[in-house]
């Protein structure tokens, strides 16, 4: 279990904590949080649940594949150097207190 | 005054996003959410992929949690189809007898498995796949199953013969015309695509007709006779030749249909309190200038989230670029646009080394472009396409060095 805030892009934040294994994508799936789309079902193919990493995380989390980097070339809001698809970040104990932004839109 | 009500028909991709699109954009009245099938809203792309290899079980293929209907005041009727619908009583009757009454109705049916018209395609052994009862049935026939053969080069089809090959059975692909995928990639792609199945151990034969399917003497499909009189043994058959568009409600009611529910740019029907979306729709495109169907999840969720727009007083016409993707043997193919039409394809990357893009183009204009493991140039195309910015010429996509990270940066989109 980790709890990980999604920050909504007109400030207000949804903390849930989501069970492992799961990924942040997932997480605000089974939350109904509303920002991440996730067409392609988190197979890194769609850039639907384009994630900012809060500049203040300190949290171990996994390098980007080469894929999700492709991936990140065409999101519908602008890429930024803390852009991540959530779909490719596992929740684990390790990231417990992650806060990610939701970008204005994801397509 | 009563708030106002918008009954959706159909629980799939369409419907649901509609129904979940319209309480995210802020519509305060009543949602009705009407389903066939006795399950919630599920995803339909993993059913011939990761499903159907035992990967993903049902629980994971839930589009949204149990909860969120209740969450979100939408009303999830299932297992009870529309069965007429009365424009002039704004009312739909549903196969239980209940009726509603909408200001608003959204049809979200769909499609169904095209049924193959030849003696034996009754028999026992015979499967389509479509929904998640159809690849839970295939599923657990493919477990005590030898022999599969596919009848149909379609993305169904080649799906459910990487899957099963990676499972080990032994699987044949028939296709009626010279290609695979025909209506869905260019040229090159269908040879690319083939040539990785027979280097899987499919057996695909081309230009190839089932003629007729026979049965073991108990009722179940033990052989195949293709046209010319050859014999397949197989004891299971998937059929993959294509869907029709579910038009019998509107058509019963009076609304113009053809292949599909016809719809206007706004996706309303001939009658402007009815939308149909999804599957089932015939939409003018802005990116071919004629009318499309499509069957993708693309489709059905922006299409939802237009037609939610529109129902909370921002309408916007449908113009979304339309997209697929396809995975079989961990090859991951993506479109981006429709490349109908084309006259010359450019390629980057190494075909050889199984990351590649085509590049359709009719003129000097772009239709669509088409990765092989090569995330990038779909991502930028979409990107680019759907902005209606500049896209590169076949002599700049041609030139020694062309890159799509580099021209999008160029091109400061």
């Amino acid at each position: 279990m980790a709890k990980i805030t999604y920050r909504h892009p007109n400030g207000t934040e949804t903390v849930v904590d989501v069970p492992v294994p799961n990924t942040v994508m997932r997480g605000a799936k089974i939350n109904n949080i509303d920002g991440i789309e996730a067409q392609c079902g988190g197979s890194a193919q769609c850039g639907t649940c384009h994630v900012y990493i809060d500049e203040a995380n300190a949290l171990p989390l996994p390098a980007m594949h080469e894929s999700e980097d492709d991936v990140l070339y065409g999101t519908a809001a602008p890429r930024r150097a803390t852009s991540r698809l959530s779909c490719q970040l596992p929740v684990s104990e390790e990231i417990d207190g992650l806060v990610v932004h939701l970008p204005e839109t994801q397509s | 005054m009563a708030a106002p009500s918008v009954v959706v028909i159909g629980a799939g991709q369409a419907g649901s996003d509609t129904a979940a699109a319209l309480r995210s954009q802020g519509f305060g009245g009543r949602i009705t959410l009407v389903g066939a099938e006795g399950v919630p809203p599920y995803q339909r792309p993993p059913l011939s992929k990761q499903f159907l290899a035992g990967a993903r079980s049902v629980a994971d293929l839930a589009l949204r949690p149990a909860s969120f209907h209740t969450e979100r005041d939408i009303e999830f009727v299932g297992r009870d189809p529309a069965v007429r619908l009365d424009r002039n009583g704004n009312r739909v009757t549903l196969a239980s007898g209940r009726t509603l009454g909408y200001q608003h109705l959204v049809l979200a049916v769909g499609a169904r498995a095209r049924r193959l018209p030849v003696p034996g395609a009754r028999l026992d052994g015979v499967l389509t796949l479509r929904t998640l009862t159809d690849a839970g049935r295939l599923r657990d026939r493919m477990r005590d199953t030898g022999r599969l053969l596919v009848i149909g080069g379609g993305f169904v089809g080649l799906e459910v013969a990487a899957t099963a090959r990676a499972a080990g059975l032994a699987v044949t692909v028939v296709e009626f015309g010279p290609r695979l995928l025909a209506r869905a990639v260019s040229g090159a792609m269908s040879a690319h695509l083939l040539a990785e199945h027979r280097a899987h151990g499919v057996r695909v034969l081309l230009s190839r007709e089932v003629t007729a399917l026979h049965g073991d003497g108990a009722g179940r499909v033990c052989e195949a006779e293709l046209d010319g009189g050859e014999r397949i043994a197989a004891d299971l058959v998937v059929v993959g030749i294509g869907a029709l568009p579910d038009v019998g409600l509107a058509a019963e009611a009076g609304l113009a249909v053809g292949d599909g529910i016809l719809v206007d740019g706004h996706l309303r029907t001939s009658d402007p309190a009815v939308y149909a979306i999804g599957d089932c729709a015939r939409f003018p495109s802005p990116h071919t200038g004629r009318p499309l169907r499509l069957e993708s999840v693309q489709n059905a969720s922006d299409q939802a989230r237009c037609v939610a727009a529109a129902l909370c007083g921002t309408p916007r016409p449908y113009a979304a670029l339309p997209w697929f993707w396809t995975e079989q043997y961990g090859l991951r193919l993506q479109i981006a646009g429709i490349g109908t039409g084309h006259d010359r394809v450019v390629t980057l990357g190494d075909p050889g080394a199984g990351r590649f893009s085509l590049l359709c183009f009719r003129g000097n204009r772009l239709l669509a472009t088409e990765s092989v493991n090569r995330p990038a140039d779909h991502m930028i195309t979409r990107r680019l396409m759907g902005a209606g910015a500049p896209l590169p010429t076949p002599r700049e996509a041609a030139a020694p060095g062309f890159g799509f990270k580099a021209f999008q940066e160029a091109a400061a989109v």
